[in-house]
């Protein structure tokens, strides 16, 4: 069996088959080669981040090496003068040491903070991508599904990292946390005690902390990217509208060469990239805050960005709400806007392909991307959870805004508080008028193609602009979507007056249907074209015939008539 | 170019009317770059690949040369130095190769787009029967469709397994468990006022109208065990005000829980935790850095502004008999952030 037609002569090809007869790869080879993947800017955020995942890493076994997890006291005794005979834990104390002492360790830390807010920032870009352009459609639901995991592991990962140096910033944010935790009706305080192992700050959090960062959560996004992406493998990526890219075939470049070249190459990028912020922007430097310590806290402390949102909550939430129920205490001024806010944002997030295709009724499956305003509903839903989104964000910096604008703090908080409930349905409104409008711009286009500014007086001194049409292809991009049209259902009772089981259900999926697609504008059809042209075509007979040669007006003069047709529209 | 009137889309349909949708046109023709065309060209970019690819040799030589040559150092500038060098030779070393390749993928490697079929991601029908067979095959096979006990008593006990793991470590994880100590801290009757962090003690008189003193018990400093926890509920904020500016503080009829003009409250905000420690002198009003909740040190410290619903608990204060200023007793209430419990016996 293993007996070939011809052996192998060369070194590589005895080692191939010195492989392939242990491991059948060359069936791997075979399917993998020469598959084809579609090419796209945006198809990139994901892969930064991939590439600021293994960024962390690198950069991360290396800090581990030298970083102490203990919350021992300790007396600093090093290079760095004002820390000197400091009181301080174990696990600080290695901080400095990794800044000031091993080489390089203050470039590999800086790397590896930096390198977890890109990963944070590009999970969250590459979400919004896939959002807007409807990657998340049949069949992929599950894997926006792991992917949003992958979000919420991102934010366990930079959370449980940044409280490991035990600096007084970092230890402000675990007494937040605390906060927030206790808060929790019931069992806060047992909670709070599970955290901590016992009162807060103790001496457990750290090293526990520790295992969660090194070991836990990036065990599980590990995990989680290998299915992600083997998830993606299996479905073949999706493709952008355009020529001879259809629903059934994929356009792109084969893995080998150029598609695996560009995956192994832009990990060099992004990981360039990461080193040169770390070389030349000085991130978290922990030396300047000092070690953990209750008491002092500094004015206008941020935390890492991906924060900033639940920050911006609690800020926002007026006090009163915190009630008695007989001689328990819920502290709705906290649980509100550090979980029930949140839980909203991320439900939404997380929901919406299953959201997505209640109302859309659609069984099929989708492999070429929407053009977002194509889809105004959807667009205008991710617009508003993002503005929501960002109003917490600047929330979160309210005391800087105030001390660099000089304005009250009282009244920017005011103003956040009435822009988290009006802002997203601005943003939604006005969306989605941006995306009908853009949408009828498509259909102008096709039907009356492009404005040449070349102005055309007939004879009888009427006036016309000359309009260019579409190419094929220019066209086929503004055509190609299907128009989605507000679910039809049965009535409530058939023919014979009996009430139909299901109906309401069936009423509200079509209530539903109608929020997401009642307002829209359809692609032009042959059928409307043609009519256009017709209209066009008794404008050329006009042209040619009854007013004689046209003067010309303005630019252009020259262009062969036949790529030209009058609009109709300037009569 | 042609025109609208001859092209494809337009052509009618069998009965004269034309088709419900366009047609996709098919690919664009591939179009050859400069230097598939220009072998100058080629040649240029080329060099420019080297080039790139020398970049990165020398930025890893900078690198090694930076470990030895550059070390942190006792200053900030020589710490500052060593990070930018090994940093700098690192980007330049990794962004030769990432930029060098993809610009050699980008102009020189072939760019002709390939197509691939798609398939169903579902499994065909005839595949389905055969997997809902073998799983009925498998199932019978295990003889367990007829033994109801032994599922039954199965599930139960895988899962029941997992409590073998999770008592032992829920138990140990909270340590005692006794909550109960959020609502203690470690002043005392006579415990005496001391600064943070020196722990000296604090006498009446060293206090001026106006003053603001970060404040912790006597003998904090003196703890082997558990220090940063009695700390992170015991710090203090002492204020002196004119005593005709005090409006009020928490003391019940009867007592006193001031001592001329000086009032002390909790440092730990009643919001989420953070220590509150901004204190404006023109309004009396003390500011939470971390969330803006605003209390009020002439009116029993009651919230005017921000998500804090309650007032800072106030430290029952007085002077000994050497004019130092010592605690009444603990505070009347549980310091810091709501829990469940915190207002039961």
């Amino acid at each position: 069996m293993s007996e070939l037609k011809t052996p192998p002569t060369t070194r590589a090809g005895k080692a191939a088959d010195y492989l392939d007869q242990r491991t059948g790869v060359g069936n791997a080879v075979k399917f993998f080669a020469r598959k084809v993947f579609p090419d796209h800017w945006s198809f990139f955020l994901g892969e930064i981040a991939l590439y600021s995942f293994v960024t962390l890493l690198i950069s991360g076994v290396f800090l581990t090496l030298f970083f102490v997890p203990s919350m021992a006291e300790t007396h600093y005794e090093g290079p760095w003068p004002s820390m000197n005979g400091v009181e301080m834990s174990e696990a600080f104390a290695s901080t400095l040491r990794l800044s000031f002492e091993v080489r390089g360790g203050l470039l590999m830390r800086q790397i590896h903070h930096w390198a977890a807010l890109i990963f944070m920032a590009s999970i969250v870009v590459h979400m919004f991508r896939v959002f807007f352009t409807g990657a998340f459609r049949k069949p992929r639901e599950l894997n926006w599904l792991v992917g949003f995991v992958l979000l919420i592991l991102g934010l366990a990962a930079g959370f449980s990292g940044y409280s490991l140096p035990d600096d007084v910033l970092s230890g402000n944010g675990l007494r937040i946390t605390d906060g927030v935790v206790k808060a929790i009706p019931i069992i806060g305080s047992y909670m709070s005690y599970f955290v901590f192992g016992g009162e807060f700050p103790g001496t457990d959090l750290i090293p526990r902390l520790f295992t969660v960062h090194i070991l836990l959560v990036p065990g599980l996004i590990l995990a989680l990217i290998g299915l992600h992406l083997f998830l993606m493998v299996m479905h073949k990526h999706t493709q952008y509208p355009g020529s001879g890219r259809t629903n059934t075939n994929v356009v792109g470049y084969p893995a080998l060469p150029a598609y695996a070249g560009k995956l192994l190459f832009n990990l060099f990028v992004v990981f360039g990239v990461i080193a040169l912020m770390a070389a030349t922007m000085q991130i978290n430097p922990v030396w300047n805050y000092g070690p953990y310590d209750p008491s002092p806290v500094s004015a206008g402390a941020q935390p890492d960005w991906y924060m900033l949102f639940l920050e911006g909550s609690l800020r926002l939430m007026p006090g009163q709400t915190e009630i008695m129920l007989g001689s328990y205490t819920l502290s709705l001024n906290v649980l509100i806007p550090a979980m029930v806010v949140p839980g909203i944002l991320f439900t939404l997030l997380g929901a919406y392909p299953f959201i997505e295709s209640f109302a859309t009724g659609d069984k099929s499956e989708h492999h070429v991307l929407d053009r977002p305003r194509n889809r105004p509903f959807r667009t205008a839903f991710g617009v508003s959870l993002l503005v929501a989104f960002a109003i917490l964000v600047l929330a979160g910096s309210n005391d800087l805004i105030a001390t660099h604008f000089h304005l009250s703090i009282n009244d920017i908080t005011w103003v956040f508080r009435v822009l988290l409930f009006l802002g997203p349905w601005i943003a939604f409104v006005v969306t989605k008028r941006i995306c009908l409008g853009l949408q009828r711009k498509d259909r102008e286009l096709v039907l009356h193609g492009h404005e040449t500014g070349r102005i055309v007086r007939y004879a009888s001194g009427e006036y016309i602009e000359v309009h260019k049409p579409l190419d094929a292809h220019e066209r086929w991009l503004r055509v190609q979507h299907e128009p989605i049209r507000p679910l039809e259902i049965e009535p409530a009772e058939d023919s014979r007056g009996v009430r139909r089981k299901g109906y309401r259900a069936d009423r509200l999926r079509q209530r539903l249907s109608q929020v997401f697609y009642e307002d829209r504008v359809e692609p032009v059809t042959p059928a409307e074209l043609a009519a256009a042209h017709a209209a066009h075509g008794h404008d050329d007979h006009a042209l040619e015939g009854a007013h004689g040669a046209p003067a010309q007006v303005g630019a252009g003069v020259g262009a062969p008539a036949s790529e030209t047709a009058a609009d109709e529209r300037n009569h | 170019m042609s025109t609208p009137h001859d092209s494809q889309e337009l052509s009618v349909t069998g009965d004269g009317t034309p088709p419900a949708r366009f047609e996709n046109p098919g690919l664009h023709e591939h179009k050859p770059r400069q230097a598939d065309v220009d072998p100058r060209v080629a040649k240029r970019v080329e060099r420019q690949v080297l080039t790139l690819l020398t970049l990165s040799i020398l930025g890893t030589v900078a690198v090694v040369w930076a470990y030895f040559a550059l070390p942190p150092g006792e200053t900030v500038g020589s710490m500052r130095l060593s990070n930018l060098v090994l940093g700098l030779g690192l980007a330049v070393c990794l962004l030769g190769i990432g930029i060098g390749g993809n610009y050699y993928i980008k102009l020189l490697m072939s760019n002709r787009e390939y197509v691939e079929e798609r398939h169903p991601t579902a499994s065909s029908d005839e595949t389905r029967e055969i997997a809902v067979q073998m799983l009925k095959d498998g199932a019978e096979d295990s003889g367990l469709t007829r033994r109801g006990a032994i599922i039954g008593a199965g599930v139960t006990a895988l899962a029941l397994f997992p409590l073998s793991i999770l008592v032992p470590l829920i138990g140990n994880v909270g340590e005692d468990w006794n909550v109960r100590k959020f609502k203690h801290t470690m002043w005392k009757k006579g415990t005496r006022l001391a600064t943070d962090p020196t722990g000296r003690p604090i006498k009446a008189s060293d206090v001026t109208i106006g003053d603001v003193w970060h404040v912790i018990p006597e003998g904090l400093n003196d703890l082997h065990e558990g220090k940063l926890d009695e700390k992170a509920k015991a710090v203090v904020l002492l204020v002196r005000l004119d005593p005709r500016d005090l409006k009020s503080d928490q003391s019940p009829e009867g007592e006193t829980w001031s001592h001329d003009g000086i009032v002390a409250y909790s440092k730990i905000c009643t919001h989420v935790g953070c220590p509150v420690a901004l204190y404006e002198q023109q309004t009396h009003h003390l500011l939470c850095p971390c969330h803006q909740s605003t209390f009020d040190v002439a009116d029993s410290c009651k919230v005017v502004f921000g998500p804090a619903k309650r007032p800072l608990p106030q430290l029952p204060i007085t002077v000994d008999d050497e004019g130092y200023l010592v605690a009444q007793g603990d505070f009347a209430e549980p310091i810091g952030p709501s829990f469940w419990e915190r207002a039961t016996k």
